[in-house]
């Protein structure tokens, strides 16, 4: 079983890996990353599948939201919500 | 419904007589034979007229940060790019790339790339290395203009690129060295260029260069003259109604043809102030802009229409976006269900346009004042003749209900010279004296176009043309990849999106990981917007017995529609 935290690490260096064009680009866990242009709509879809990958667990579309993917931080309440609290 | 007031193209059964065009040079004080540079038109023009004191461009980036220029500051601006360029040696007709995110100096380098005489090539951020690649090295780019975060993309690629021989970064900020062909850009930094000899350039001089993706081959270079202002100019005027108080957003990034020819050409060659919001898309963040700026005009797109729709009304009645008074859309065919939607939530119904990277404008539009079919593009714009064209005889045809082949009369002004360094592909283009669009639709009895779909395998996601070819190019280019096939899938959101049937090599198995990996490959290669959306391993591609993958039969099982013939296809 996976912590907040850990969640949290995971999917903040995912990000970093596979958005990140500025390797200087600073990046935290409340970084704005779908209305700061990070992460587009398109890419949006490979993150999601990502998260259904590493956890094992299925988001609906409609709950796939630009504003539920838009922070680490967000995207780990949303994963959360779907494995019962925690993974 | 909100108030109508007297729309700016009047009656359009009236426009239809004519005289066309010669309203745009007429006003834009444009006779044949003059020098004519689209730079000069957008800033140097308007201050001449006495505006130069007037908003020209708001832009607004992450975390509220605003920037707001006056038609002289953006004069000023673009006079100093261009310096700046013919110090480094910028030639006529040479391509000088804009490879940058929607930050001012994509709009203020644009119109400095065309005082130079120089010709604009534009390119999406968003792009992959390859798509990257393939449109510098087939433009013989000169140079390119990009920021810190981009200049990496373009360091991978510059030892294949030796035509490229400046890469100018806008935002370098010292702390890393640049490298071999950089140089350093600052335009606050730089000392205003106050006069500056803009290109005595003529109507056919090249001037802007948009790529396109094509079924077969690689993407193509619609090359496009200066002269393309005249159709730019009237139908920003007649279809998007601006007028001189308003404040104008077009949603489309530069990097497509709707982001320059209505994002920068349009309003400014009119001297509108538009305005620009570089943060990616959330409803909320949307409106926001709309109420903040008091935004009276609105073109966007129907993707992101429909993910407004989704977003729900609710945070559309949290704002105050009582300032729109005109709305229109491109970018693929708006649903009709939008246009209700968008009535009934704003007031305001879209207004679909259709048009295309080659045809420089808008070919066919719903107008102000005319009576709207939701679902429907309407009618072509007046100087502009087209006709739907028989798919075996190529012989236009008026039959109610029957579907064509969109075709347009050539000749208008903004209209592909042709296809960079492809002659061969752009007479394709035509024929029995007709341009074809590669789309088909039907007519109703009053005239009206309703679109059916495209002629050929290219996909149409969120208004953006992405090739089969090379999505399946790119795949094959993965480890693990035997062969592939790209078809477009139904979607929502995006209209379509790219799928991939992917047959694997031996040692490999498909699996939930080997899918995002795949896809997270054609992402980084190629754009988002080419990365499949689905990818379905199966053993064997369905083959013609000549050993050509029918992709047909695939997007029709896609696309739940009868798969056809396939007494060609290949017995087990």
């Amino acid at each position: 079983m996976e912590m907040t935290e850990d969640i949290r690490a995971a999917v903040l260096k995912y990000v970093k890996a596979e958005y990140l064009e500025d390797d200087d680009q600073e990046i935290n866990c409340d970084t704005a990353l779908i209305s700061g242009g990070i992460v587009d709509s398109f890419s949006m879809v490979s993150l999601k599948r990502f998260l259904e990958n590493k956890y094992k667990i299925q988001i609906p579309d409609d709950k796939a939201t630009p504003e539920a993917f838009d922070s680490v931080n967000k995207i780990t309440a949303l994963v959360e919500s779907f494995a019962g609290g925690k993974v | 419904m909100k108030t109508v007031t007297k729309p700016n193209i009047g009656s359009y059964e009236e426009r239809l007589k004519g005289p066309g065009w010669a309203i745009a040079e007429e006003e834009l004080g444009y006779k044949p034979g003059n020098d004519i540079n689209i730079g000069w038109y957008c800033s140097d023009r308007i201050c001449k007229m006495g505006k130069a004191g007037k908003t020209a461009f708001i832009w607004e980036g992450m975390g509220g940060v605003a920037k707001r220029y006056t038609f002289n500051d953006i004069r000023l601006a673009s006079n100093t790019i261009a310096a700046f360029l013919k110090g480094l040696g910028i030639e006529r007709e040479e391509r000088v790339c804009l490879f940058l995110d929607r930050i001012p100096e994509l709009y203020l380098g644009f119109l400095g790339v065309l005082k130079t005489g120089a010709v604009a090539q534009p390119l999406f951020s968003a792009f992959g290395d390859e798509s990257l690649l393939v449109r510098l090295e087939n433009a013989q780019t000169r140079a390119i203009i990009t920021q810190r975060k981009h200049v990496g993309k373009v360091r991978k690629l510059r030892e294949k690129l030796p035509c490229l021989k400046h890469i100018i970064v806008v935002d370098d900020d010292g702390k890393k060295p640049l490298q071999e062909r950089e140089v350093s850009f600052s335009l606050e930094g730089s000392k205003p260029v106050e006069d500056f000899q803009c290109a005595a350039t003529k109507a056919e001089s090249p001037s802007v260069l948009h790529y396109t993706s094509g079924t077969t081959g690689m993407p193509k270079g619609a090359s496009h003259a200066h002269y393309s202002l005249i159709s730019q100019y009237l139908t920003t005027k007649w279809v998007l109604d601006l007028r001189e108080d308003d404040i104008y957003w077009c949603t489309a990034d530069p990097g497509w043809v709707t982001g320059t020819s209505y994002g920068i050409i349009g309003p400014w060659s009119m001297g509108v102030t538009q305005c620009v919001l570089d943060v990616g898309f959330t409803a909320e963040s949307w409106y926001q802009f709309i109420q903040k700026h008091r935004v009276t005009v609105w073109y966007s797109a129907p993707t992101a229409i429909r993910a407004l729709m989704k977003a729900g009304d609710e945070v559309v009645r949290k704002h105050d976006l009582s300032s729109l008074r005109h709305l229109a859309s491109v970018g693929e065919p708006l649903n009709a269900e939008a246009v209700v939607w968008s009535e009934r939530v704003y007031g305001l119904p879209f207004h679909d346009s259709y048009w295309q990277t080659e045809t420089g404008s808008i070919m066919i539009s719903n107008y102000p004042g005319v009576k709207i079919k939701p679902g429907s593009m309407c009618k072509p714009f007046p100087g502009i003749t087209a006709t739907l064209l028989d798919m075996e005889t190529f012989e236009p045809f008026n039959t109610p209900g029957k579907v064509g082949l969109i075709a347009v009369k050539p000749g208008w002004p903004a209209m592909l010279r042709g296809y960079w360094k492809n002659e061969e592909a752009y007479k394709k283009k035509f024929r029995k004296g007709w341009y074809l669009t590669g789309d088909r639709a039907t007519i109703d009895t009053d005239g009206y176009f309703w679109f059916v779909g495209r002629d050929d395998d290219i996909i149409n996601t969120a208004g953006h043309l992405v090739s089969p070819f090379e999505v399946e190019s790119a795949l094959l280019e993965h480890p693990a990849v035997a062969e592939s096939a790209v078809v477009s899938k139904p979607d929502e959101i995006n209209m379509e999106v790219v799928k991939a049937f992917v047959t694997l090599k031996p040692g490999f198995t498909g699996g939930d990981d080997l899918t995002l990996e795949i896809m997270n490959f054609i992402r980084k290669k190629l754009s988002p917007l080419a990365m499949p959306q689905e990818i379905e391993f199966t053993p064997q591609l369905p083959k013609t017995r000549s050993g050509k993958i029918m992709r047909r039969v695939l997007k029709a099982k896609e696309w739940g529609q009868e798969i056809g013939d396939i007494s060609t296809l290949e017995n087990d």
